[in-house]
């Protein structure tokens, strides 16, 4: 039986007193997004057909792997705060919305991880 | 997880049809969900014929027309019948508005009448609005300063300041708005919706208030105010008209501007 007042329910913990970050960083990623996402369709198409040598030396550029690292931050940061609202937004059981968040946010971390090395890979030529 | 059917002892099933007593050929048909807390039935959809050259023009006058002629027991809340009280906010015809101010003939077809969206029924077309409420409460609706006031006069606001209020102080917290909001539909328990928001936006910009620190502060929570991702039902459905959606981005600027 709970006989909490509708107002104690209403102010619960009270607030976390963060948020804004969250939001303004969603809002950010989305601006780099454009022009970053625009380059990365262009790129795709213009390098789409050719060899396996003129792929690589496109990325040997520096600054194709400086916009191509970016894009890839950019796009998996941006991945894991709205992925984070989903799951905030629609998983009501306590301890799998925690467990879910937490895999998303080590998941989206191992892939930007993964993308990054294999552009130094041959970025760097080894 | 999120449910997606409705629980057994939920779902509308057809219900009674009532014709009209007077029969002069304007007749138009409104379909009224039903649902009895002390009869154990399942909820129904009631059908009852209006002869709508016996009623007044608006969906309220026809509420109470069928109340008086036809079927005593549909219970719905009603007072100002002019659109100040906000107690008649209910789902007409697909959008969440006040049936005093809907008039009956912007409606094509069957009038489908239900109440607010998502929230628990007392009984037919009145829904508990007690957590509604306690979010109005937890945003301290009133003026707080630390100033105290001058001796001899009111707290002083130039015309610009009040203007500042103009499109905020007319809502009536009918709860149309916050009801239609997917984000509160899901969340409400966290989530203080759109019609708390634009009154908590109303005490940030009173000119005269000196909380918005504060006021601030107990908004900046993930689920409080960040459960808003722009949907705009809110400022779609508001039958004053009002702009609930751009009141909270208001609120989300200001966050950012005080970082």
């Amino acid at each position: 039986m709970a006989l909490k007042t509708p107002l104690a329910r209403v102010l619960g913990l009270g607030s976390a007193k963060s948020g804004v970050d969250h939001w303004w960083w969603q809002r950010i990623t989305s601006i780099a997004l454009i022009p970053l996402g625009i380059w990365f369709v262009w790129s795709v198409i213009s390098l789409a057909g050719s060899s396996h040598e003129v792929a690589s030396g496109w990325l040997q550029s520096p600054l194709n792997a400086a916009l191509f690292v970016s894009f890839v931050l950019a796009v998996f940061w941006h991945a894991a705060l709205g992925l984070q609202v989903v799951v905030e937004d629609y998983v009501h059981t306590e301890w799998l919305k925690m467990a879910v968040l937490i895999a998303v946010k080590l998941l989206v971390a191992l892939f930007s991880v993964i993308a990054v090395l294999l552009v130094l890979r041959i970025f760097l030529g080894v | 997880m999120a449910e997606f059917t409705l629980p057994k002892n939920s779902k509308i099933v057809k219900g009674r049809t009532y014709s009209s007593p007077t029969q002069t050929g304007n007749l138009k048909t409104f379909e009224i969900y039903r649902w009895d807390p002390d009869g154990g039935e399942n909820p129904r959809l009631d059908s009852y014929q209006m002869d709508l050259d016996a009623t007044g023009p608006m969906v309220l006058d026809a509420l109470i027309r069928i109340k008086n002629d036809s079927d005593a027991t549909l219970t719905f809340r009603r007072s100002c019948r002019e659109g100040i009280c906000g107690s008649c906010a209910m789902n007409i015809d697909g959008t969440n508005t006040l049936a005093c101010t809907k008039p009956i003939d912007e409606i094509k077809g069957k009038v489908k009448i239900y109440p607010l969206p998502h929230m628990p029924v007392v009984k037919d077309l009145v829904p508990d609005l007690t957590n509604f409420y306690a979010q109005y409460a937890a945003i301290k609706p009133w003026l707080q300063t630390k100033t105290p006031p001058p001796p001899d006069r009111e707290r002083l606001q130039s015309k610009d300041e009040r203007a500042e209020l103009d499109g905020l102080y007319e809502c009536i917290m009918c709860a149309s708005c916050s009801t239609s909001c997917p984000s509160y539909w899901w969340n409400s328990d966290r989530y203080l919706g759109p019609a708390a928001l634009l009154q908590a936006y109303r005490w940030i910009s009173d000119s005269r208030d000196e909380v918005t620190g504060e006021r601030l502060d107990e908004l900046d929570d993930p689920f409080r105010l960040y459960r808003c991702h722009t949907i705009m039902n809110c400022t779609k459905t508001c039958p004053k008209g009002l702009n609930p959606a751009k009141a909270i981005s208001e609120i989300k600027k200001l966050l950012v501007a005080r970082r």
